[in-house]
């Protein structure tokens, strides 16, 4: 029988241009990638249609949990003596008692939710052993004693001394009940601060509403 | 591709009798650890990734006042009252709360059904706009400030000034619930609204309704 010889073809595949397609993906995700700040607590923030981006240095950040708990944030890159000042006005009005090393630990402390009586103890933790630390909250509940007040009047003096402008965010979870938020809110207005911006996941704007309309109309006359 | 020269043998007599030919060595390389490595990178970059960026919702509030004379007055035919309670619920009243046995303007309904009850009431509020009774001045600030704000129906800011929604979210009511309501106004377009505190009143009607609905 004559036997018919068949091609042999070769087996290896060209992957180049499968690397290449890789490789970009990869460096795209690389440059997309903001590493998040460690959180001591986890936040689900509702979504709302507001597009406008958040401002995340030179801010105060109030925290709300799912448990109704209040945490105080000062975030400022650039200034660090920032953190100084508002750690030694609150040592002095409070009535803390921080020695200078403590207060110097204020820099690096990333959320605030004790109570004053706990600070110094926060204080004494370790940076890393602060992020699983449970803490209670910020007690702002009891319209009289709203320690809120105070953290929020020290970090608005501090930044208006270094000349920077501050926003105040509010970031709240979804499940946490309306009172808490209403009490940081009295906090914030005994302020005289009328003016916040809340921290929200971004969602789509239903179609056929006002809000569409108006969009696209402006979108056409541009 | 670029081949390496093996061929260490000094120029001249390239090549000629008794010069040992250099082995050429193969110049493709493995790929497959680095195609590994690429794609444990990306794996890594994806989940760690936070794609959704934070945005912001901006709130204003009201300076409290307690001098009557400062205080902000509102139409009645032009409000809308709504108030959020537990378990998702809103409720709402036009106007003044009228509960009795001829009429009764509290109702309840979801967040699903709260748009609907909005665009209608801005509607009614449109509908019912006469320019001559509206301050012009205010009435021509208004257009001023939509117009500022790149409102492309601008002309027609003042037709709603009557309009305004009052928010009363109670205890039982969450963030998010609050956060939605705001969203709501933002979606429906309405300028004026306010977050107040419920009333007792208005609280026994929403125990009463949660109680008959079965809400816990």
């Amino acid at each position: 029988m004559p036997s018919v010889k068949m091609p042999r073809k070769n087996t290896d595949t060209d992957m180049t241009p499968f690397v290449d397609i890789a490789f970009l993906i990869l460096s795209f995700f690389i440059m997309a990638t903001k590493f998040k700040p460690p959180e001591p607590v986890e936040i689900t923030t509702p979504g709302s249609v507001q597009s406008q981006k958040l401002p995340e240095n030179n801010a105060i950040l109030v925290t709300i949990d799912s448990s109704d708990k209040v945490y105080f944030t000062v975030l400022s890159e650039k200034k660090k003596e920032i953190y100084d000042d508002i750690i030694k006005a609150i040592n002095t009005s409070q009535n803390l008692g921080l020695s200078p090393a403590q207060m110097q630990k204020y820099r690096t402390t990333y959320m605030v939710g004790v109570p004053f009586a706990g600070v110094k103890q926060l204080l004494d933790t370790d940076t890393k052993a602060q992020e699983s630390l449970k803490q209670p909250g910020i007690p702002v509940k009891d319209t009289l004693n709203n320690q809120l007040v105070w953290w929020i009047r020290e970090a608005k003096a501090a930044f208006a001394n270094a000349g920077e402008k501050l926003n105040y965010l509010i970031k709240g979870d979804g499940k946490a009940k309306y009172p808490a938020f209403e009490a940081v809110i009295a906090a914030f207005k005994k302020n005289d601060i009328l003016k916040y911006n809340l921290v929200t996941s971004l969602d789509d704007v239903p179609s056929g509403s006002e809000l569409d309309r108006a969009n696209k109309a402006a979108k056409k006359t541009e | 591709m670029a081949s390496i020269d093996t061929g260490g043998d000094g120029g001249g007599h390239k090549k000629g009798p008794g010069v040992k030919k250099a082995k050429k060595l193969s110049t493709k390389v493995d790929m497959t650890p680095m195609v590994d490595l690429g794609f444990l990178l990306i794996t890594f970059f994806v989940f760690t990734a936070t794609m959704s960026t934070p945005t912001t919702l901006d709130l204003n509030m009201p300076k409290d006042v307690d001098d009557p004379n400062k205080k902000t007055e509102v139409k009645q035919s032009g409000v809308l009252t709504i108030m959020l309670g537990k378990g998702d619920q809103v409720y709402y009243y036009e106007g003044q709360l009228e509960v009795s046995a001829e009429k009764n303007n509290f109702k309840q309904t979801t967040f699903k059904g709260i748009r609907d009850i909005i665009i209608n009431k801005k509607k009614d509020v449109i509908s019912r706009y006469n320019p001559a009774t509206v301050d012009p001045v205010s009435c021509e600030k208004e257009k001023a400030d939509a117009k500022k704000n790149g409102d492309p129906f601008w002309e027609k800011a003042c037709e709603d000034i009557d309009f305004m929604v009052i928010i009363k979210p109670n205890e039982d009511a969450t963030y998010k619930n609050t956060v939605d309501i705001l969203d709501e106004m933002l979606i429906c377009k309405v300028k004026r609204y306010a977050m107040v505190k419920v009333l007792e009143d208005e609280m026994k009607l929403i125990r009463a309704t949660e109680q008959q609905n079965g809400i816990k």
